[in-house]
């Protein structure tokens, strides 16, 4: 180990000899990676950016739908009075230039993030479907279940069973959605991790992806409540000089659980992307201190990287299970029969 | 910043997309993989209890067996002892009867001995006292000539005579 460690070191200080010397704008370059666009920037092959453009769907207030390569905006230029700025306001959006003001239309392309939404939800489709025909070919009595169906199974068992243990009676009601929420945050997150091509796009660490996810929750813990929840919710069973403001912080809380769900994951996701971003980025931010600090401080980011990356994995289990815990528990909530 | 707006755009698109994705899998994913799981957990819970039940069934069915062969084997005991009393009351009873008969006939063959010897007797008295008469007549006829001892003799004779008479009785 101890030798492993002294040869990656060497490797690093000697590849750093030839590392030139360049301003690497850090904190764009860590941006660019968790935010959103409307190419994907795959890498660099002899200072050609290798990306796939993506189709940009906009709806402009005066002159309708617009679909178009966001070949054709590239570097700032304008096609059809559309734009992409690169200051504020809009930065880095589409948007349309009328009368030399910025309006930002109506935007529904397939960014970078809608892309990687579509193949892991399709990739999740294709798994999920798998598993289930593996069930629905075999007899389940018969057999134990092997390959896909025996990695899934346990996971799927285990939401199932924490909707058992969480929302008592009625929960195959509930199972298939928190099913479906599990392994979306729980695939996106691993996607999220893998630093290539098909992973890459920080999903589960976009506030509009999280929102939505506690949005479902919210709507299906508070559409389908029982009587007494609705009950607690406005009227709860507290002495009198406290029933004027029970209701007030009962809904407020019924509220903030949504908002809550929505940053938890968000702000974790987020967060571990960008520290693993600076930590690779110090190999960058050192290049002009020689090859000696670069070498030696690439060796120190590369054992942070490691450590980030397990820990990372780690936590893409464990949000996916705590977002699902707790959409459990305030459905079995809503569901409180006495 | 633009982190912390949620975009117009991809919450459509999540919408959209995640709706459907619940769909598809709430409609032939998830259910089917938890209700045959949930089926082969209750079939398995079953065949636990049933796997339990037989090997109490078991294990009543072997106290049984055992039971029914010591029971056999008292039965056994008692029988042979049964069978070894009967016999030995049989030879008992024939060896006690084997002996009445014994002395039955014993018995009988003594008195029909004391019979014949009574018989005998009889016969040899009988002809003792042919004999006798015809030795005294022929004592009688040579020397009872002579009186005198004649009379001597005679006495003589009958004291003889009922001397052996005694004997002889």
């Amino acid at each position: 180990m101890k030798r492993l460690l002294l040869i990656l070191l060497g490797l690093f200080v000697g590849v750093s000899l030839f590392a030139q010397e360049e301003e690497v704008p850090i904190a764009d370059v860590i941006f660019e990676h968790v935010g959103d666009a409307y190419e994907w920037h795959i890498t660099s092959w002899k200072d050609h950016p290798v990306s796939i453009h993506l189709p940009v769907i906009v709806r402009s207030r005066t002159s309708g739908w617009h679909v178009f390569s966001s070949k054709r905006l590239e570097h700032g230029a304008s096609y059809e009075g559309f734009t992409i700025p690169h200051d504020d306001p809009y930065e880095g959006k589409v948007v349309e230039i009328i009368d030399g003001e910025r309006v930002r239309p109506l935007d529904i392309s397939i960014t970078k993030n809608v892309l990687s939404l579509m193949m892991s939800a399709v990739l999740l489709a294709v798994i999920v479907l798998l598993t289930a025909r593996w069930y629905r070919k075999h007899d389940a009595l018969e057999e134990a279940p092997k390959g896909l169906a025996a990695a899934v199974e346990p996971l799927v068992m285990m939401i199932h069973n924490m909707a058992k243990e969480n929302i008592g009676e009625d929960y195959r009601r509930y199972s298939p959605f928190l099913c479906t929420a599990f392994f979306f945050i729980l695939l996106n997150n691993f996607m999220g991790i893998i630093p290539f091509f098909p992973g890459g796009a920080n999903l589960t660490g976009n506030i509009a992806i999280t929102m939505v996810l506690a949005l479902c929750t919210f709507f299906t813990v508070n559409l389908f409540g029982t009587k007494h929840y609705y009950k607690d919710l406005f009227w709860p069973d507290v002495p009198g000089f406290l029933k004027p403001i029970m209701p007030l912080i009962e809904v407020f809380s019924a509220l903030v659980k949504p908002i809550s769900l929505t940053i938890r994951l968000f702000a974790n996701m987020l967060a571990g992307h960008i520290m693993i971003l600076c930590i690779v980025c110090i190999i960058f931010a050192m290049a002009k201190y020689g090859p000696a600090m670069t070498g030696s401080m690439t060796f120190v980011s590369v054992l942070f990287g490691l450590f980030l990356d397990l820990l990372e994995c780690l936590v893409a289990f464990i949000q996916a299970y705590v977002f699902t815990m707790l959409s459990s528990i305030y459905i079995g909530l809503s569901r409180a029969k006495e | 910043m633009s982190l912390f707006t949620p975009d117009a755009g991809l919450l459509f698109w999540m919408v959209i997309i995640f709706g459907l994705l619940f769909f598809i899998l709430a409609k032939w994913g998830f259910p089917l993989i938890t209700s045959m799981v949930d089926k082969r957990s209750a079939a398995i819970d079953k065949s636990l209890r049933d796997a339990k039940e037989v090997e109490v069934r078991l294990s009543e069915m072997t106290a049984e067996h055992e039971r029914m062969l010591s029971e056999a084997r008292k039965e056994q005991s008692v029988m042979l002892k049964e069978a070894s009393d009967t016999r030995k009351a049989i030879i008992e009873e024939a060896k006690t009867e084997a002996r009445a008969e014994a002395d039955k006939i014993l018995s009988e063959a003594r008195v029909r001995i004391e019979a014949e010897k009574e018989s005998a007797l009889r016969d040899i008295r009988r002809e003792v006292a042919m004999l006798s008469v015809g030795v005294a007549e022929k004592i009688l006829r040579k020397d009872l000539s002579d009186a005198e001892r004649g009379e001597d003799y005679l006495s003589t004779l009958v004291e003889e005579a009922a001397r052996s008479e005694k004997t002889l009785s």
